[in-house]
């Protein structure tokens, strides 16, 4: 049973969807709780196996492998590591909050909203369990149509422009990830991933497949200065499909990473790290003052959610640069594992942010910051879970926030102090564009008489709240037991690295 | 003999339930259920911490240091929650829980009609969870959590009365400029584990000395000293905690907050967390003179300049306020001078009387029906006496008056002064010494304004019970009822804090800045140890005091006392007269040297302008505009053109295809053969 656990995760969303387009809206709360509980239930099945999951082991584990036996080498080949698998829980775990989450802030097409939100689970599962690259990018680009359609038929007024920047701008990235793909395949003769990362590459090789899989990911990711299609994404799509959109799919960019680029073209990602950290910190400068005159809350959310994710994409190659200029592997170490830790991180924080404000956004239907004032007084336990996520988005110790900024600050210094110090600038602006909202919205007299009338979180609402709560304070005070998960895989990732191919 | 991990957990542990049981609970187990559970954590925390020094001091008991849990492991480099307890963490663990319950005590009066009250009482033993995390730690990385809690929670305790912008607006400027200091802090943190290899205290202390010549590169030619670079990032931390020139400018306006608060975060305890912090890393500090001439002449600046702010304050809790910016200066220049036991042993005496002197003035505001300007105030000696002779006995220390428990700590702070030969000595000197005389001068008149003098005030005349909740709508100065003294709740803490404020000099002076007290938790170079020479001359508690009667401080102390005196008592004009004389020296210390202004206009406004730029000019122009629709228009226009090719009429096409024929046997014809 055990060997087809992932397959079991990847497919049951996907045919709960199914069922939901084809069961329709007539009893809209039974549909709920049909979605739910397969929510929870993929879930307790995802996270019942992490004591199944050999920690020691750095390859692949719950390997699924199917021939299609056609005249392309390629298979239906799942499986995970500690890294894949650490991304399979962000999913298991966001969806069913998600779904928890906007149980009554949709009435139009219902069962097709959640068809679409079960979906694109599945495709996301499928997509970090893959082995093969041709499946990988299936999922990939599968995932696409959930999130398109969840913009571009639940979304805002200006829901189509949205939609179409975001199909047009990653569908761009995806198209150069295929052709490398497929020029590693006329080499290589197999879409198995491992093979692909063995295959000996020139420099002029790795090059080129480096600039592709940079642009294929970043855009994903997003990083400056391809980020812009996030904020337009996030302001049009319904709460639901942002959390997904912030919480997961963004992780995906970050995950390639790790599992193409690093691997199949380590020297040149040693090259060209400069450049990736300059971006790096780019993003996370830069956008922290354009963040901090956003208007829109999840304009806010959405620039925060580059600049955080700017932390992903530096401690990356932070490590690589370490690795290159024969620096401590320790550190090396150490930023690779912050990377991680903060996609993980940002995972829960932009998924609580953005519920949260989805929430607002329930009872005014406005998410102008100027529209609010003084929530507090009103709804004073939804205070309370703001204020404690905004302070995570901030990086505050003890929260989840706080665990991979910090250890990407710490590797980064050894790179260079610059490097650390513009890195640390974080701390002032990350803090300054969060809590600066969370004046403006929470604290002061109560804005006007809409606010007035709000009433605060009803408990599905609050049970929903506590458990990002959860994640994000368990993951804030005792790390170590997402970091020993990881741990193996990370240290044959940085090994990897450290072996040159030419 | 060991000190026992549970108690050690428990001193830790009881305030944080404490705080979960009147956070979360407090509708249920109500006002008086919330104050008992937070008072009994905090009591449980007190007297353990007592115990604790008990064992360390008397019982023999060894320095604590061990890990509680791991909070994470990568390759060889583990970071861990522990416990360091040795005689300098027992201090402060006695200060913190000390003051902290007396603090708890005292808000059941001062927060008796608060809305708020049991989400306050889960705040201020939040408050001492964090700070007890903070002096506990065996580590950077929770030092580090600490040093944020602690700042989380005057965030909230700044801003509690959120309806107030004034409140909002000043806890987020404490937050942003501890978030300036922090990000130094981070820093020092990651050149630590650069360098050392470890954020574990006993680890890096003793590998401190290794530090010694090693440099880091700032640019090709540019190298500095390590050590000198690690102290000056941590302490800029500190700047930011404990409220530095010129990162000061948060801490008066954290007077937003309810009094109580004022006195046990923004005076006792979390401000000299960065004292603390200085004196724990002197194993570092002491490699590098640079850095600590750098701290003496931060501290030398803060200590003199911030205090002559306090004598144009009319708001009773501002005169405090940067009386307590003044003192850090004083504790801030000890540390520069390498006499960090002065520095520590000065935090503990002003731990006891700056609370005392800010809960006193909470009492004052209470009886004022909450106001706050000592204009409308005067002769309340007659209505409140126990507030007005404790409030003397801490005006008294502050000043350091011999035998009161400052003057102790403050003579020795600058006699150690005296000694150094360091760079900047010289500078320092002058300013604490200075400092000694603006100290009397702000602390005498308040005390005349406050309680001596004319009453300044009126009792509007009864006007029945539908006046009684309408505080702060009447004129100032009108009062609904006579002032009175507060009840013994708020009366019983001012009363204990003055006895210390009295008598913890005279009796611990000794031992704790000659005796090698501190044992090894404070290290000191040889030929810097400016206390060891002072030890030299001490002659026991009673001779330094009747010595003190002879020297300048006391001079200048009875000086300002004679021009106050003078001046409040007897003519109250001359006051406006000297403003009016020096105003444009009145005017910058009445602006706070513009200080508040430039930075609101320079980072508030420069942040938001710049933001602004970034996101029309790089965003909006540059990407969107440029790039991507740029793009999409580049293809609609390029799309546009060739549709005009695919005209649907034959003869375009006809034309075309002769067009194209023509061109292809032409150029066969030229270049083919």
């Amino acid at each position: 049973m055990s060997n087809y656990l992932l397959s079991l995760l990847t497919w049951v969303p996907v045919l709960c969807g199914v069922v939901l387009l084809i069961v329709r809206d007539r009893r809209p709360d039974l549909l709920r709780w049909i979605t739910l509980l397969t929510a929870i239930a993929m879930f307790v099945v995802n996270i019942s196996m992490w004591p199944m999951m050999d920690h020691a082991n750095p390859g692949l584990q719950f390997v699924e492998h199917l021939s299609w036996g056609g005249p392309i080498h390629t298979a239906y080949a799942l499986g995970v590591d500690g890294i894949a698998y650490a991304m399979t829980l962000l999913v298991t775990f966001g969806t069913m909050l998600v779904v928890a989450g906007s149980w009554g802030s949709i009435s139009y097409k219902l069962h097709q909203y959640m068809a679409c939100i079960m979906i694109m689970e599945g495709l996301m599962i499928g997509c970090f369990s893959a082995t093969d690259a041709l499946l990988f990018y299936v999922f990939f680009e599968g995932m696409l149509i959930p999130m398109f359609l969840l913009i571009g038929v639940w979304g805002g007024p200006r829901r189509i422009y949205a939609a179409l920047k975001f199909f047009i701008y990653t569908f761009c990235g995806s198209i150069l990830l295929l052709v490398s793909l497929i020029y590693l395949y006329t080499k290589a003769g197999t879409f198995d991933i491992r093979a692909l990362a063995a295959l000996p590459l020139s420099m002029t090789e790795q090059t080129w497949l480096f600039f592709a899989f940079l642009v294929a990911f970043a855009i994903k990711i997003p990083m400056v200065p391809v980020h812009t299609w996030l904020p337009d994404a996030h302001v049009e799509a319904p709460t639901g499909a942002s959390v997904d959109l912030a919480m997961i799919m963004l992780k995906i960019g970050g995950y390639g990473m790790v599992r193409f680029m690093l691997p199949i073209a380590p020297d040149a990602s040693a090259e060209y790290a400069w450049l990736i950290i300059v971006l790096s910190l780019v993003a996370v400068v830069y956008i922290g003052y354009v963040a901090l005159v956003q208007e829109d809350m999840k304009r806010v959310m959405a620039y925060s959610s580059v600049a955080h994710m700017g932390f992903v994409t530096l401690g990356i190659f932070v490590a690589v640069a370490l690795v290159h200029e024969g620096g401590s592997a320790d550190t090396a170490l150490l930023g690779m594992q912050g990377a991680m830790v903060q996609m993980l991180s940002h995972g829960f924080i932009s998924g609580a942010m953005f519920t949260c404000v989805g929430m607002l956004y329930d009872r005014l239907h406005t998410r102008m910051i100027k529209d609010y004032g003084g929530v507090m007084n009103v709804m004073p336990w939804f205070g309370f879970f703001y204020v404690l996520f905004a302070m995570a988005n901030s990086g505050l110790p003890g929260t989840s926030g706080f665990v991979g900024e910090f250890m990407v600050i710490l590797a980064s210094f050894a790179v260079s102090p610059w490097v650390a110090l513009f890195a640390a600038i974080t701390l002032v602006t990350g803090a300054a564009y969060t809590l600066w909202m969370v004046k403006r919205v929470l604290w002061g007299e109560i804005g006007n008489a809409h606010v007035a009338a709000m009433k605060d979180i009803n408990l599905r609402e609050a049970a929903v709240l506590a458990a990002f709560a959860g994640a994000v304070m368990v993951a804030g005070v005792w790390p170590r037991p997402f970091i020993d998960l990881m741990d193996a895989s990370v240290s044959q990732l940085v090994h990897q690295i450290a072996s040159p191919k030419i | 003999m060991e000190l026992s991990t549970s108690i050690l957990l428990t001193i830790a542990l009881a305030p944080l339930a404490g705080c979960f049981l009147a956070g979360f609970l407090g509708r249920v187990i109500g006002r008086a259920g919330a104050h008992t559970v937070t008072i009994l954590g905090v009591a449980a925390s007190c007297g353990l911490s007592f115990y604790v020094l008990y064992q360390l001091v008397l019982g023999g008991a060894a320095v604590y240091n061990h890990n509680v849990y791991t909070w994470l492991d990568v390759g060889q480099i583990s970071l861990s929650v522990g416990f360091l307890v040795d005689r300098l963490t027992a201090m402060m663990m006695v200060v913190v829980t000390l003051v902290s319950l007396l603090v708890h005590v005292y808000t059941i009066g001062y927060m008796a009609d608060d809305d708020g009250y049991q989400r306050f009482f889960s705040y201020i033993s939040l408050f001492t969870f964090s700070m007890l995390m903070l002096v506990m730690s065996n580590n950077f990385m929770q030092l580090f959590f600490g040093w944020e809690a602690v700042g989380l929670v005057s965030y909230l305790l700044i801003g509690f009365w959120a309806r107030r912008p004034t409140a909002t607006f000043a806890s987020l400027k404490a937050f942003l400029i501890n978030r300036v200091g922090d990000f130094g802090f981070v820093l020092g943190v990651a050149a630590v584990l650069y360098f050392l290899g470890s954020l574990d205290y006993a680890t890096v202390f003793a590998a401190a000395p290794s530090l010694a010549g090693k440099t880091l590169a700032i640019s090709q030619n540019v190298h500095w000293d390590a050590a000198t670079v690690i102290a000056v990032l941590l302490f800029i931390g500190a700047m930011g905690k404990s409220a530095q020139v010129p990162l000061h400018v948060w801490l008066p306006d954290s007077m937003e907050g309810p009094t109580p608060i004022s006195a046990l975060i923004h005076a006792a305890t979390m401000v000299t967390a960065g004292i603390f912090m200085v004196a724990r890393m002197s194993p570092i500090y002491e490699l590098s003179p640079a850095a600590l001439s750098f701290v003496m002449v931060i501290g030398a600046t803060g200590a003199l300049f911030t205090g002559l702010i306090g004598i144009v304050q009319n708001d009773i809790k501002r005169v405090v306020a940067y009386s307590t910016l003044s003192q850090l200066g004083y504790m801030t220049v000890a540390l520069g001078v390498s006499a960090y036991a002065g520095a520590v042993f000065h935090l503990m005496t002003h731990a006891f009387f700056k609370a005392l002197l800010f809960l006193g003035a909470g009492s004052v505001i209470i009886a004022m029906h909450h106001e706050q300007d000592m204009r409308y105030m005067g002769g309340l000696r007659k209505y409140m006496p126990v507030t007005w002779i404790t409030m003397w006995v801490g005006a008294l220390a502050l000043c350091g008056v011999p035998f009161f428990a400052g003057f102790y700590s403050k003579d020795s702070i600058i006699e150690a002064v005296g000694e150094s030969h360091r760079w900047g000595a010289g500078y320092a000197y002058f300013c604490v010494m200075a400092g000694v005389f603006v100290t009397a001068l702000y602390t005498f008149r308040q005390m005349y304004l406050t309680f001596h003098g004319k009453e300044r005030f009126t009792v509007a005349a009864h006007h029945g019970h539908g006046a009684h909740d309408d505080h702060g709508h009447h004129a100032p100065g009108v009062l609904a009822h006579p002032p009175k003294e507060s009840p013994w709740v708020v009366t019983l803490p001012l009363v204990l804090l003055a006895i210390p404020s009295l008598a913890v000099g005279y009796f611990t002076i000794g031992p704790v800045l000659f005796g090698d007290w501190f044992g090894g938790a404070i290290h000191v170079e040889e030929g810097g140890n400016v206390l060891a020479e002072l030890g030299r001359e001490f002659h026991g508690s009673l001779a330094m005091a009747l010595h003190g009667f002879t020297q300048l401080p006391f001079f200048l102390v009875l000086a300002a006392f004679a021009i106050t005196t003078y001046i409040y008592l007897f003519k109250p004009a001359l006051a406006g007269r000297i403003k009016k004389a020096f105003l444009p020296l009145y005017t910058l210390l009445d602006r706070k040297y513009w200080v508040d202004e430039v930075y609101y206009a320079v980072f508030a406004k420069g942040g938001v302008a710049l933001g602004r730029l970034f996101a029309k000019r790089g965003d909006g122009k540059l990407i969107d505009g440029a790039l991507v629709n740029g793009s999409a228009g580049l293809v609609r226009r390029t799309a546009a053109g060739m549709r005009q090719l695919q005209s649907g009429y034959l003869y375009h096409y006809a034309f075309a295809m002769i067009f194209g024929l023509v061109l292809l046997l032409g150029g066969y014809w030229l270049f083919g053969r």
